[in-house]
């Protein structure tokens, strides 16, 4: 069992409220991705859940029962940190048993489960070694153990990613996916980056100044953001925004349309420009279009190898369909 | 030092102060561990005459030697447990948020600041004086018989007095390396279900075992050369029950003359400090490596 819920919870430090009052109701075996800009208080949530920060008020229900006011320990959740903060001067073997000892359990207890630990996650091979003699994927995947061991009933991981280099990372990410859906518990998983949110999620929770921005599926977000702050963040490279008499022609206040849905053409379109910076990744090229007479430059994407050069002119014309539509207030128009 | 060139450069500059050191620590060991083997009193100038290992005999077979000996290593291990538990302890206290953070840590490292020998005198004076000491104020304000503490406890209060002024040393550097912990590591062993307790035995203790070396090394180099606590205060008595292994070099050669016997003494105290020196890098030189 892993269902979590959130009444009304709120959180200040002092004056300032970081997180006004705020519902999430999280389902047991679900992974829930906290997706923000930096400062948008998901570390803040995250660490209300895990019992590291007392809430100012509210409710944090676990498993039907109110563990507003229980210590961390006995929550029933482990966590994964930024920093893995993973202990030093302890193997890791030792680390990964250390929740097991605090628990009380036996030594033949305690090697079972660090020794099946150390099989799910391929770690037998330095399990006699100290943290500062691992790299970064290796101490990542211990503080994973050390959180498994515990068999809890939810996972929360913050930000575990973010101090590995970019091949790793991806590794990492479907690690923990496959991890998933080999235990089958709840995660909770808090990122900045909104391609771990798109990859990994069931549910992603977009959170702006301590608000809850929008809740939903990962194509739910892609396809219809609730609002202009959601449909910026989710996707990359993010959305254009266009406002002014072109957004007026589709009765909006600002329009927006993603790079991958502008046809690009040499010859004929709605809008004109010229190229300005072009990305090209082979799979994919990226124009930045400039002086088009919009608001501001815009992204396009173009399939795989096409020629768009410096300066050259180039026509681009929105699919139609996927044209997104905000009122003033940045609210999506149906 | 990435070339030859600044290498050998590196080894030019660096000589000058290298041979000075080096000439500071060589002649006055060469010159005691010659006036070791003369018979040299000072009472008897120009009269003196090689006297092979006499002095060393005579010195280690008198009984004030082995109370010398025992005093020294039980001043220092006193010390060092005072200083390190008291000091870990105000640590603690001191690494929490409170108001007038910024003062009291002044405070606490302003006995580092007192001379030893105005802060024994100070102990002596106003602290341990049977008749006008605080304490006896104490004493009889609680219908209590003052005690006399140089004079019934001698060692025990020059242990009190050096730990006093060397409290604030350990306080400040173990106040730094629990400065220094990574907080998610506490934060991780409270989700893992440590108690309070726990935690502090687990992970700051460990956390802080290179701090604690540092200290137990260097507070063991000045503790084994306590002088002037005991001079002020209780001038090695009463008997032998005060004197160190320092104490006793100086009533040797500058209160019974006898320089000679003086520098047996010296040059047994380096061995000892060597000793104790090679016993606490056994012991304890692991933890600075990182």
């Amino acid at each position: 069992m892993g269902q979590i819920t959130l009444n009304k919870v709120r959180k200040a430090f002092g004056d300032v409220e970081v997180i006004p009052p705020l519902d999430l109701r999280i389902e047991d075996g679900e992974f829930v991705v906290f997706v923000g800009p930096s400062g948008c208080g998901k570390s803040t949530l995250l660490r209300l859940i895990a019992g590291l920060e007392d809430v100012s008020s509210g409710a944090i229900v676990i498993d039907g029962k109110d563990a507003t006011d229980v210590p961390p320990a006995k929550r029933g959740l482990a966590m994964v940190f930024q920093s893995y903060a993973l202990y030093p001067h302890m193997s890791v073997r030792k680390n990964i048993a250390f929740p097991l000892k605090m628990a009380g359990l036996s030594k033949s207890e305690i090697d079972k489960r660090v020794d099946n630990a150390a099989r799910v996650l391929n770690l037998a091979a330095y399990i006699e070694r100290k943290p500062g003699q691992l790299s970064g994927g290796q101490r990542q995947r211990v503080a994973i153990g050390r959180a498994i061991v515990r068999e809890p009933s939810a996972f929360l991981f913050d930000e575990p990613l973010s101090n590995l280099d970019a091949a790793l990372r991806v590794n990492m990410r479907l690690e923990i996916s496959e991890l998933h859906n080999t235990l089958a518990t709840t995660m909770v998983y808090v990122t900045h980056d909104q391609v771990e949110a798109m990859t990994m999620a069931d549910k992603i929770v977009v959170l702006q100044a301590g608000r809850i921005e929008q809740v939903g599926s990962p194509l739910d977000l892609y396809r219809t953001p609730s609002n202009k702050f959601v449909a910026g963040f989710i996707g990359s490279p993010r959305m254009n925004f266009i406002e002014g008499p072109e957004a007026a022609k589709y009765n909006a206040h600002t329009i927006g349309i993603r790079p991958e849905h502008l046809d690009v053409s040499n010859t004929e379109g709605a809008w004109k420009g010229v190229v300005g910076v072009s990305e090209h990744l082979g799979s994919d090229t990226f124009a930045h279009v400039l002086d088009t007479g919009l608001s501001e430059g815009m992204t396009v994407r173009a399939s795989g190898e096409v020629a768009l050069n410096h300066g050259d002119t180039v026509f681009m014309t929105p699919q139609p369909d996927k044209i997104h539509r905000f009122d003033e207030q940045g609210l999506r128009l149906s | 030092m990435a070339t030859q060139h600044s290498r050998a450069a590196a080894r030019a500059m660096l000589s000058p102060s290298v041979l000075l050191l080096l000439a500071w620590m060589i002649i006055p060991l060469s010159m005691t561990l010659y006036f070791s083997f003369l018979r040299f009193n000072l009472l008897m100038p120009g009269m003196e005459e090689w006297a092979g290992f006499d002095n060393y005999r005579y010195f280690l077979t008198d009984p004030a030697f082995w109370y010398a000996m025992r005093n020294t290593l039980v001043l220092v291990g006193g010390v060092l447990v005072i200083t390190i538990v008291g000091g870990t302890l105000l640590g603690l206290l001191l690494d929490q948020d409170f108001f007038g953070q910024g003062i009291v840590r002044v405070l606490v490292i302003a006995p580092f600041f007192v001379m030893p020998t105005v802060s024994a005198l100070v102990w002596k004076n106003m602290f341990m004086n049977p008749v006008n000491g605080l304490f006896a104020h104490f004493a009889q304000a609680l219908g209590l018989q003052p005690f006399d503490f140089l004079a019934q406890a001698p060692l025990l209060s020059i242990i009190v007095i050096v730990a006093w002024q060397w409290l604030p040393f350990a306080t400040l550097i173990l106040l730094t390396a629990l400065q220094s912990l990574d907080s998610e590591q506490l934060e991780a062993a409270e989700m893992d279900g440590a108690s309070p307790l726990s935690r502090f035995i687990y992970i700051v203790v460990p956390h802080l075992s290179r701090a604690i070396t540092v200290v137990i090394l260097i507070q063991t180099i000045f503790l084994l050369s306590v002088f002037a606590e005991i001079l002020v205060t209780t001038n090695g008595g009463p008997g032998y029950a005060s004197t160190n292994l320092t104490y006793l070099v100086y009533v040797q050669s500058l209160l019974q003359f006898d320089v000679g016997g003086g520098s047996a003494g010296g040059v047994v105290a380096i061995i000892l400090a060597n000793i104790v020196a090679i016993f606490l890098m056994r012991m304890i030189g692991k933890n600075l490596e990182s």
